[in-house]
């Protein structure tokens, strides 16, 4: 029972640092409270956003050209694959010395992390649109631009939302360490304990996580609205058979078996 | 905060001096000697890297396999768990390892849980998609000559799905090793704790060793796995060839 208290405790006290400012441990100035946290919020997001937009707008294309040419598969998915484990933190330090500290280099790093989920997904997504969909389009006289534009995109949609969201999880995860590259995030009470103590760590995890969770969710409602009308039905029609589907965000293709 | 800088730049220079005496290393730059003469430094954490990895992937795909099995047989069961292993792989590790540590203190255990709860999702949901991925006449079949529940999941349906399941468990593999460099922050060890500090940081050839050993783990791993695919499915390079 006084374990659970105590634990009560840890938790209320950190949700309390999160409205409430206070003394620093090591004296001196005022820290937590609804203000700083938002500043730090907004920062986290600011530089987050930036990296996942960039990530987005370079890496979709790529995605949609080498899986309408199905080249490049190795890239996709293998290089793309050991890339995962590159460790943020190593990035961070190695561009120090190339960017120095501060906003270009933590947006550089996050970036790059952002990349593998969103161009996997890409290129899956494609690969996995019907054959007989593509040749029906073919058919019908349109240019592979078409193709890509109008028959490919939407029916990929699903599992490059998938990605998106993937990327913005661990780029949302990985701006913790921003504050070691002198960026001020969310992480910032969580690197430096000596002023926000282990209440001040314990409240930022709690924002974070709850920040994380609710861009997910917008993502999420957003990847609902941009889903073709036509998809849904089918998943509906489907659903009672195949409910897994739908839900699946980390795709693996599946070679045709004939 | 540039004072930041100021004070960590040269605590790393002197610290860094002391480990060696290369002139190299005076500049912060990439030195070939420092890593040859230190290379020793990085082998207990290397190790303790590999364990964070194998425990955490091991643990968690023995977890999302009884879950995924339970979701298979039991319909309405695949609902909750997706949207619980959903939520604790958004949350963020660095955040889990401090939300963990009122509750399982410093160290590999927080590490671990934290890990393993991310790589649920993963595991699970590639797990469910292989299954769902058999193709009905299939299971039909095999329903037709006298297959039980139990034998259709043992000998068709998991087979079948193995490449979904392989994907998941490379995929839920790189990110472990990935995270784990950030295992340090719950004193759970790592190749993170070679960088963890101001002073190593800034040491390109300290970093460029931490982030080589970790994609060169990853590679390992990937390709390891791949081969157990290939022979674990011989029948995919039969229909190759």
């Amino acid at each position: 029972m006084t374990v659970l208290a105590s634990l009560l405790g840890d938790f209320a006290e950190a949700i309390e640092f999160i409205f409430q400012e206070r003394e620093s441990v090591s004296g001196g100035v005022q820290v937590g409270g609804l203000g700083e946290f938002a500043d730090l919020t907004f920062s986290h997001l600011l530089v987050s956003v930036v990296a996942i937009a960039a990530a987005t707008a370079l890496f979709v294309p790529l995605g949609l050209y080498l899986g309408h040419r199905g080249r490049g598969e190795f890239v996709a998915i293998s290089v793309s694959n050991v890339g995962r484990a590159v460790p943020s933190l190593a990035l961070l330090a190695f561009f120090i010395a190339y960017l120095g500290i501060g906003f270009a280099n933590v947006a550089t790093v996050l970036f790059l992390l952002a990349i593998p989920p969103i161009l996997t997904n890409t290129y899956v997504g494609v690969r996995q649109v019907e054959r007989d969909a593509v040749d029906a389009a073919r058919g019908m006289g349109m240019t592979d631009a078409q193709i890509v534009r109008r028959v490919e995109l939407p029916l990929a949609l699903p599992t490059i939302f998938a990605g998106l969201r993937l990327s913005t999880v661990a780029v949302l995860a990985t701006a913790i360490i921003a504050p070691l590259a002198n960026v001020q995030t969310l992480g910032t009470p969580i690197t430096e304990p000596q002023t926000y103590g282990t209440t001040g760590q314990l409240a930022a995890s709690l924002v974070v996580a709850v920040v994380t969770l609710g861009s997910d969710g917008l993502l999420r409602l957003l990847q609902r609205g941009m889903t073709p009308k036509g998809l849904k039905l089918a998943a509906r029609e489907g659903a009672a058979q195949q409910k897994t589907r739908i839900a699946t965000p980390i795709p693996t293709r599946r070679e045709s078996t004939t | 905060m540039n004072a930041l800088n100021a004070i960590v730049l040269p605590i790393a220079q002197t610290d860094i001096q002391g480990r060696s005496g290369d002139s190299c290393i005076a500049t912060n730059g990439f030195c070939p000697s420092w890593i040859a003469d230190n290379i020793g430094e990085y082998v207990n954490p290397f190790l303790e890297h590999i364990y964070l990895t194998v425990v955490s992937v091991g643990i968690g795909f023995a977890l999302a396999f009884a879950l995924a099995v339970l979701a298979h047989r039991v319909g309405w069961t695949f609902g909750p768990i997706s949207g619980a292993t959903q939520v604790l792989y958004t949350i963020p590790s660095i955040a889990a390892f401090f939300l963990l540590l009122p509750i399982t203190g410093r160290g590999n255990l927080t590490a671990i849980v934290a890990l393993v709860a991310y790589t649920l999702f993963i595991l699970f949901s590639n797990i469910m998609t292989g299954l769902g991925n058999v193709p009905d006449d299939v299971k039909d079949s095999a329903r037709g000559m006298g297959l039980t529940d139990r034998q259709l999941l043992w000998r068709v349906e998991l087979p079948l799905a193995m490449p979904e399941i392989l994907a998941g468990l490379r995929i839920a593999t790189t990110t472990t090793i990935g995270l784990a460099t950030l295992a340090f922050f719950a004193g759970g060890g790592g190749l993170g704790v070679e960088i963890a500090s101001g002073a190593d940081r800034v040491f390109k050839s300290n970093v460029a060793v931490v982030g080589a050993l970790a994609v060169l783990l990853a590679a390992v791993f990937d390709l390891l796995i791949l081969g157990f695919q290939r022979l674990l499915t011989p029948w995919r390079a039969a229909a190759r060839a």
